[in-house]
């Protein structure tokens, strides 16, 4: 039995290599912790695609199951979920995210 | 309905016996936290995969009663 959400989730993340399903969008984070990935990739001038999970109830109880996260946001690079709001900020502060997008061939500007 | 420390801490622990948890009550409201975590069970393991295990300590409450989490694992130095 196919999960029609899991297989939208699936597709999304397959068709972005940066992809983040957060509350609200890039421009209107509804959410401190959606906003804090949100400015993170923007400061590393990386390309990303969201999903407002506020805007789709199925998405947002369907990604929770999908990648066994609890929480919201999830950010997805090349179909791998990296993490929430604290790793992300953990491997950003640690440069480890910049060399994660590196390896994956993913182009953003180091922080200077 | 907020979670008290004592109730995570003893979650954790009952999931991960040797576990060293600290936990910071971050707005004094019972429902933002900090806690860092270490457990031998984490070594080798993905950030992602660390936390996956808090997460199933807590069996479901988090994202729920509990809304905010700030997680911090690691194995022993």
């Amino acid at each position: 039995m196919t999960n029609p959400t899991f297989e939208r989730i699936q597709a999304e993340i397959d068709a972005h290599p940066v992809m983040l399903f957060m509350k609200g969008t890039a421009m209107f984070p509804q959410c401190g912790f959606s906003a804090r990935v949100v400015q993170i990739l923007s400061h590393l001038n990386v390309p990303f695609h969201t999903a407002n999970v506020l805007e789709d109830a199925e998405l947002r109880d369907g990604i929770k199951q999908f990648s066994n996260w609890p929480t919201i946001p999830q950010l997805y690079i090349k179909g791998e979920l990296v993490g929430g709001s604290d790793i992300v900020s953990e491997m950003f502060q640690s440069g480890e995210l910049a060399t994660l997008l590196k390896e994956k061939g993913i182009p953003h500007q180091d922080a200077a | 309905m907020a979670m008290a420390i004592s109730e995570i801490e003893a979650l954790i622990k009952a999931a991960l016996p040797d576990a060293r948890v600290t936990i910071e009550d971050l707005a004094g409201d019972g429902d933002h936290y900090a806690a860092s975590v270490v457990s031998e069970r984490f070594r080798g393991l993905s950030r992602v995969a660390q936390h996956q295990i808090v997460y199933a300590a807590l069996r479901g409450r988090m994202g729920g009663e509990l809304h905010a989490l700030a997680l911090q694992t690691a194995p022993p130095e």
